[in-house]
């Protein structure tokens, strides 16, 4: 998880020019660090090149949009992180 | 090509699925309202229609890959080079690779070269996105007029 943590703090600081102290696991992406819908594909491009996982947004989304899921649980970071550890687990087996 | 209706693709020479690839060729018009400016005397087509012509030959990749269930629209330009110049009556050969294929975006590599002589390349990215009203049946008319044949309807 931390390493996870770590890896995604710095695609967004470097994606986003976001100084790195200010992502903490509990940053919101939208609404703590402004990411916009464009940043966000960048970012998930990132991700899904440093963890070899196709991070499903469009379901994400989908879910979020139709009221079955609130946002925080896919962009808020530290739960990112446990779906990306989630994906890449699931890669593994 | 016809550079001022953005219409730059001609068409296509090969698209195959299973390498995710695509080679397309596209004339330069010998006139053409752009080169009025661009420049007076000194005609060159513009990096910026190059870039677009490979952003269409990758859009058709991906219109071709999907089979036309989503369109997709360039939201990023990466590591751009244009190595040499570009005049009237040139006969491209454009082509782009898909590099990765991401939820809701896809990823690809593309080229230009002019008999074997690397023109122009770039990588670039695009949001895949439910087609606006009317937008695929211009497209499916688009794919038909360059003779590219989708994956799948």
């Amino acid at each position: 998880m931390s390493a996870t943590f770590e890896t995604v703090a710095g695609i967004i600081s470097e994606t986003c020019d976001i100084p790195r102290e200010k992502i903490t696991p509990q940053s919101h992406a939208i609404e703590d660090l402004g990411i916009d819908s464009l940043a966000f594909l960048d970012i998930a491009f990132a991700i899904d090149k440093a963890f070899g996982i196709k991070l499903p947004l469009e379901q994400w989304t989908q879910e979020v949009n139709e009221g079955k899921a609130p946002a925080e649980q896919y962009f808020v970071l530290e739960n990112l992180c446990k779906r990306i550890d989630d994906l890449v687990a699931a890669k593994a087996a | 090509m016809r550079l001022e209706y953005f219409d730059m693709i001609d068409k296509v020479e090969s698209f195959d699925p299973a390498s995710k690839r695509i080679v397309t060729r596209s004339t330069v018009p010998a006139q053409s309202p752009v080169f009025e400016g661009h420049f007076p005397g000194h005609p060159l087509v513009p990096g910026v229609l190059l870039t677009e012509t490979m952003a269409q030959a990758s859009g058709y990749l991906l219109l071709g890959l999907n089979g036309l269930t989503q369109m997709p629209f360039l939201m990023m330009v990466d590591k751009a080079r244009f190595r040499t110049f570009v005049e009237p009556n040139a006969v491209l050969d454009v082509s782009a690779e898909l590099v990765h294929e991401g939820s809701g975006y896809a990823a690809t590599k593309a080229k230009i070269a002019i008999a074997g002589k690397p023109i122009c390349d770039a990588e670039l990215r695009f949001r895949l996105m439910p087609f606006p009203a009317d937008m695929r049946t211009l497209m499916q008319s688009r794919i038909a007029a360059i003779g590219l044949s989708p994956e799948a309807a």
